[in-house]
């Protein structure tokens, strides 16, 4: 077996998982559909007063882009657990949690980064005002992670089971409560003209301390659903 | 041996923790008793009601114990979990499972007389006020571990994915916590602390006396639901076998 080193391996497991991806589109953009449905759902739910859905716009697009990320966190290790690849991860010796951070950098990429590049359409749905646009922007764009991060250690200790995906969402939706509250009260901060950056900052350590501890509760709980 | 590694080993051995735990449990479930009917002695008949909220105000003698134990026993989770990962001790894993329906009656316990309590005082059952709301979150955390040590089929492992997801949430819950707090705020702050307590000592002693029996009914509950589980997961297992013949002869 030949040893590679790990920024090495970081870069051909990441290689991999876009290339798995480019071969499933039709499968990654499920999620983003998703999102759009449920978003089309509020303003016919609630009435398509624009005060009313700018108001609630920061919550809606938030709770969208959670709910988008949670469907497609079930796969995020399921297929390598299926088919024995997640078992070769492990005996390849390389670290596991590196091996768990790339494939969540990977699907941040794939199924993150897109839920950020559809929010203006989203926030134009919503009548959100656009002092709140670029808020809304960088909040996604620090808490998408934190969801996939944390989302992760979900995925992974559900792997083993055979219906992961309801359980799944039970066991995270109350981890992202912080993030969800701290981002919804920036926009909502950016949109009344009141100052907002406490908010990013607290984004920012969220994020920080789950990049940091995240990969290894994902690897302890993979290798959990693998004895 | 080291005394403190032997000391290890026998009380995480399933036979002796059966064994002493079993001497142990009559006398927690005595002291619960008493100390309860001193509790609700003191606090429903002898301490003064509220002369702002009334008689509402004895509620809190259920109420605020409950919500310390439900905070409690997911911090105890946390570290049960912690050991049966690390030391791989199989009575840390049946205490950290054992635990979780208890802590989650608690936490019902403290929402419903909250909200019963929170009907007369505030003129509302429910809030979205933060202790309330991070209490509903403790909730379904405890929901959590409970579904995913269920959906399991090997107890071990699934003990084992119960104790990590234990420790996530233990870390995240002050997170949550002061969230949430910082996010809307009704509720009063706390009235017992480190920094002197603003309630009075006819009313302190009746919650004091509530929160230990509390602990103490936490235990004899814990210890019993332990023991059936070892009980069960044993059961092809000598000691338990030896136990049986003993007890049926």
């Amino acid at each position: 077996m030949s040893r590679q080193t790990s920024p090495t391996a970081f870069t051909a497991l990441l290689r991999r998982d876009f290339l798995l991806a480019y071969r499933r589109r039709a499968e990654l953009l499920q999620p983003l559909v998703f999102l759009l449905v449920v978003t089309t759902l509020f303003p016919l739910g609630v009435g398509p007063s624009p005060q009313l859905l700018a108001n609630i716009a920061p919550g809606v697009i938030w709770i969208a882009a959670l709910l988008a990320t949670v469907l497609s966190l079930d796969s995020l290790f399921r297929s390598d657990y299926e088919d024995g690849t997640l078992e070769q991860m492990i005996l390849s010796g390389q670290p596991l949690a590196l091996i768990a951070l790339a494939r969540i950098v990977a699907h941040w990429l794939v199924a993150g980064l897109p839920i950020v590049l559809l929010s203006p359409l989203l926030a134009l749905w919503m009548n959100l005002p656009e002092e709140g646009m670029s808020i809304l922007i960088k909040s996604l764009i620090i808490g998408t992670p934190v969801l996939s991060l944390i989302g992760a250690i979900g995925g992974a200790l559900t792997v083993s089971l055979k219906r992961g995906g309801q359980l799944l969402s039970l066991l995270v939706f109350p981890l992202y409560v912080p993030l969800l509250i701290l981002a919804t009260s920036a926009v909502s901060s950016s949109v009344a003209g009141l100052p907002y950056t406490g908010q990013l900052g607290l984004m920012v350590a969220g994020l920080i301390a789950s990049l940091t501890l995240a990969p290894f509760a994902t690897a302890a709980a993979l290798k959990l659903s693998l004895t | 041996m080291n005394r403190l590694y032997l000391f290890f080993h026998k009380t995480g051995s399933p036979p002796w923790f059966y064994k002493y735990s079993g001497y142990l449990i009559p006398w927690l479930w005595a002291a619960f008793l008493v100390l309860t009917a001193i509790g609700l002695y003191l606090g429903l008949l002898v301490a003064p009601a509220d002369y702002q909220q009334g008689e509402s105000v004895r509620i809190m003698y259920l109420h605020v114990p409950a919500a310390w134990m439900s905070m409690m026993i997911y911090g105890l989770m946390a570290i049960w979990g912690f050991i049966a990962l690390v030391w791989r001790i199989r009575i840390m894993e049946v205490l950290i499972i054992s635990s979780a329906p208890i802590g989650a009656a608690f936490t019902i316990i403290a929402l419903v007389s909250g909200s019963l309590w929170g009907r007369p005082t505030w003129g509302t059952y429910w809030v979205w006020d933060a202790r309330l709301t991070s209490e509903l979150v403790l909730l379904f955390l405890y929901f959590g571990v409970i579904a995913l040590y269920n959906s399991f089929d090997e107890p071990r492992k699934a003990a084992r994915a119960a104790s990590l997801l234990s420790i996530v949430g233990a870390i995240n819950l002050p997170i949550i916590h002061f969230s949430v707090l910082w996010w809307n705020t009704l509720h009063q702050g706390s009235s017992i602390g480190t920094s002197g307590n603003s309630i009075h000592p006819s009313m302190l002693w009746p919650l004091l006396y509530m929160a230990v029996a509390f602990k103490l009914y936490y235990g004899a509950n814990l210890l019993s639901r332990a023991r059936l589980r070892l009980l069960k997961q044993d059961h092809r297992k000598r000691w338990v076998q030896d136990l049986l013949t003993k007890e049926s002869t």
